[in-house]
């Protein structure tokens, strides 16, 4: 049991580094000649997975203990800079779910980006990202992977504002990156608290001295909310989860890989990673819990008033990113990581599918969709999978991780228990409406194209669509197992020995036990919600028209998404910035700055429209001077030493 | 008995009149001679102290006056000369005239 991985240090660089040299390339040579770029990140993508795959057996056999290979870097004073990998079971499930869902959505973005000016510019921007995205798991400093952090942010920026010239597409990457950006100042507090305490950035270290007690206290559980803020920005959640939706903007294939594999996990990733510290800041943990949960309620209930299917997917990524982090408040953190592992491929998988329907019919409005699964059956049937798991139907994926959750909520906090278990239900509704919205009833037509619009990359006939080529359903095919099956892993607690093998023992708490009661309420309560959707948009028992206006005012809140948008748009960005505190700076500037800088000018003028009238032109009067200069340099001379 | 003190005396009333005329008259001769008094009531004191003096060489203060009254000479030629030319130039010699650097 006390194995380490032999894997070797190379190849776990490697894995990084092979999809950093595909950016390179593309950056520097293959500009004009973008189809190679699209093969050669494909090439570098499934380079990184092999080997994630082969040290994911490696670690396996070595029952996902940890191994960690650090170099000095450089030293300045006392602090001493790493650069290192650490390999064990936690960095190795998140090495192969990020290369996994990565190389499935490059292949589909050959499809998908077809034809695009930018498609060497993606893929080159595609690559920067994973290779981000690999760097975060495998760092095993807070230094390196604030840095891997920030490379994640930058990326992401680039890639949600990919069509630039769109004014919302621009808008949304600025968002994303503020918003983020807002979190990101929680978590350098965090590495700079840490550093300041124990002169220690390793994650092995810091684990040690947080499970000894070395660091302790409102220390602790300041560190741990720090981070926290981070994970806030990143994994999207309440209140900083505006920036998501918005990040549609981006291709579609992006939006996969953002909201499955990359960067929103790497939040929940980061509060795994450090485990060890909520282990001992019951106020942090306690917080990072009712946050998750509020984060499920508000995701969940944005994505039943949705018409764009994109932003269901979002604000459904939103909630279930709320399980995670209310996983984590209940001791759930081997839980946390598996509902992110089986996650990653249903979410993917939902996203890759919106991104065909997009591509039979030239839009993401539901309300003119409908009638797909005539024409799109591979299409149909992958995603009512997908969203059968997300609802966490009995077999399939989500099922499991979802369950688990609910179990070590029910076992840990009941308050908790019950905001999970309503929003279960209104996950399984919201998911339904759009499956119903989107692929039943009669085909309303979809988005005429706009051959005037040169942005527009559409070349298939919207009012005959038809089912997407097969780069784009193979990646949903592949998915589709993995939404089946991935969570089997989970089965006699395998994912939770190797997961847990990655923080020293005193971390951890036994799982509870698996629990029938729990098992069959969460079904019933996922059926209950399938059903609500069939009747409410299949069968139109009920009019969605009639429940609006019977709770109207819950709609209008739900519809201008809890005001939050307005908030720091109208308050926060113009009220208390424009207005407030820059008309401030402004005033300090032109009466500070600028006063000081005119007032030495005007003091100058001042005093020489004085002193000029001594400039008389008279020699005499200068003559005058000079004497009476003399004689009292002589008279003081003379009191100075008398003869 | 004559004394130093006298000849120091009288050279320094002329000294004071000298600058008084040269500051005070608006004719450029006139400023002119306060400048040559001025150099003599000098003469006067260098004379005094060689006279009075103790020094292994008593006729350098005299060989020293008659630098200075040669060179004086010289320039009192020069500054007439000026006089003369300024007031070809001008029209006048008064000095609170000539206020030209003042712009």
């Amino acid at each position: 049991m006390h194995d380490v991985p032999g894997i070797s240090e190379a190849v776990l660089w490697a894995i990084i580094l092979s999809p950093l040299a595909a950016f390179t390339i593309i950056t520097l040579y293959l500009r004009k000649i973008p189809q190679i770029a699209g093969y050669l990140s494909i090439v570098a993508i499934a380079i990184s997975f092999l080997l994630a795959l082969i040290t994911l057996v490696d670690v396996l056999g070595a029952h996902g203990h940890v191994a960690i290979h650090s170099h000095e870097w450089f030293q300045v004073g006392p602090l001493e800079l790493t650069l290192g990998v650490r390999i064990d079971g936690l960095t190795a499930v998140m090495l192969v779910v990020v290369s996994s869902v990565s190389l499935l959505v490059q292949v589909y973005s050959q499809g998908y980006m077809a034809g695009d000016p930018g498609y060497g510019r993606y893929y080159a921007y595609m690559s920067l990202f994973i290779t981000a995205m690999l760097g975060l798991v495998l760092a095993d400093n807070l230094f390196m992977l604030f840095v891997f952090w920030e490379l994640v942010g930058l990326s992401s920026y680039l890639l949600i504002g990919f069509w630039f010239h769109k004014p919302s597409a621009a808008a949304a990457a600025k968002k994303a990156f503020i918003v983020t950006r807002i979190g990101d100042l929680g978590l350098l507090a965090a590495i700079l608290l840490v550093w300041t305490r124990t002169e220690t950035l390793a994650i092995h270290e810091i684990h040690h001295l947080a499970l000894t007690g070395a660091f302790a206290g409102t220390t602790v559980t300041l560190f741990g909310l720090g981070l926290f803020a981070g994970a806030v920005g990143k994994s999207a959640q309440f209140p900083l989860h505006v920036w998501l939706p918005d990040a549609m903007e981006g291709p579609t294939p992006v939006s996969a890989l953002i909201h499955a594999a990359t960067m929103v996990a790497a939040g929940v990733y980061l509060m795994a990673r450090f485990w060890p510290v909520l282990e001992v800041a019951p106020d942090a943990r306690e917080v990072v819990g009712w946050i998750g949960a509020a984060t499920v309620v508000v995701g969940a209930s944005l994505a039943l008033v949705q018409t764009d299917l994109k932003r269901v997917l979002a604000y459904s990524t939103i909630s279930q990113l709320g399980y995670m982090m209310l996983a984590l408040g209940v001791f759930g953190y081997a839980v946390a990581v598996f509902h992110l592992f089986t996650h990653a491929f249903f979410k993917a998988l939902l996203f890759l599918g919106s991104g065909s329907v997009n591509h039979a019919t030239n839009t993401f409005d539901m309300r003119r969709m409908g009638g797909l699964r005539k024409v799109m059956p591979i299409t149909f049937g992958t995603f009512l999978i997908g969203t059968l798991s997300l609802a966490g139907v009995f077999p399939l994926a989500g099922f499991w991780s979802k369950d688990e959750i609910l179990l070590e909520a029910w076992v840990n906090n009941r308050g908790l228990y019950t905001v999970a278990a309503i929003a279960s239900f209104m996950t399984a509704l919201y998911m339904f409406r759009a499956v119903f919205m989107t692929f039943f009833g009669e085909y309303k037509g979809g988005e005429p194209v706009d051959r005037e619009d040169e942005d527009s990359h559409f070349h298939g006939d919207p009012a005959h669509p038809h089912e997407s080529s097969w780069v784009m359903t193979v990646p949903l095919l592949i998915l589709t197992a993995g939404a089946i099956a991935a969570g089997w892993w989970a089965w006699g607690k395998e994912f939770h020995h190797f997961v847990e093998a990655a923080v020293p023992a005193e971390a951890l708490h036994k799982a509870p036990e698996f629990s029938y009661g729990i098992a069959i309420t969460s079904s019933i309560i996922a059926l209950a919600g399938i059903a609500t959707a069939w009747a409410i948009y299949h069968k139109r028992l009920v009019s969605s028209e009639e429940i609006r206006k019977t709770a109207l005012p819950i709609a209008l809140l739900l519809e201008h998404k809890f005001f939050l948008d307005d908030l720091y748009e109208r308050v926060f960005t113009i009220r208390v910035f424009q207005r407030g505190w820059n008309r401030l700076v402004e005033r300090f500037d032109m009466l500070a700055v600028d006063g000081a800088v005119n007032g030495i000018g005007w003091v100058g003028t001042q005093s020489s429209r004085v002193v000029r009238h001594a400039q008389t032109g008279q020699l005499q009067l200068y003559g005058v001077g000079i004497a009476a200069g003399v004689f009292i340099v002589a008279i003081i001379v003379f009191i100075a030493s008398p003869l | 008995m004559l004394t130093l003190e006298h000849f120091l005396t009288v050279g320094a009333l002329l000294f004071c009149l000298g600058l008084v005329i040269a500051l005070s008259k608006r004719n450029a001769i006139g400023v002119l001679m306060g400048i040559e008094l001025m150099l003599n009531s000098i003469n006067i004191t260098l004379i005094a102290f060689s006279r009075f003096g103790e020094s292994a060489t008593p006729i350098a203060g005299h060989a020293f006056v008659a630098f200075i009254i040669t060179v004086a000479a010289a320039e009192a030629a020069v500054a007439l000369a000026l006089a003369v030319s300024v007031y070809r130039s001008r029209q006048t010699v008064e000095v609170d005239q000539l206020d030209l650097l003042r712009l």
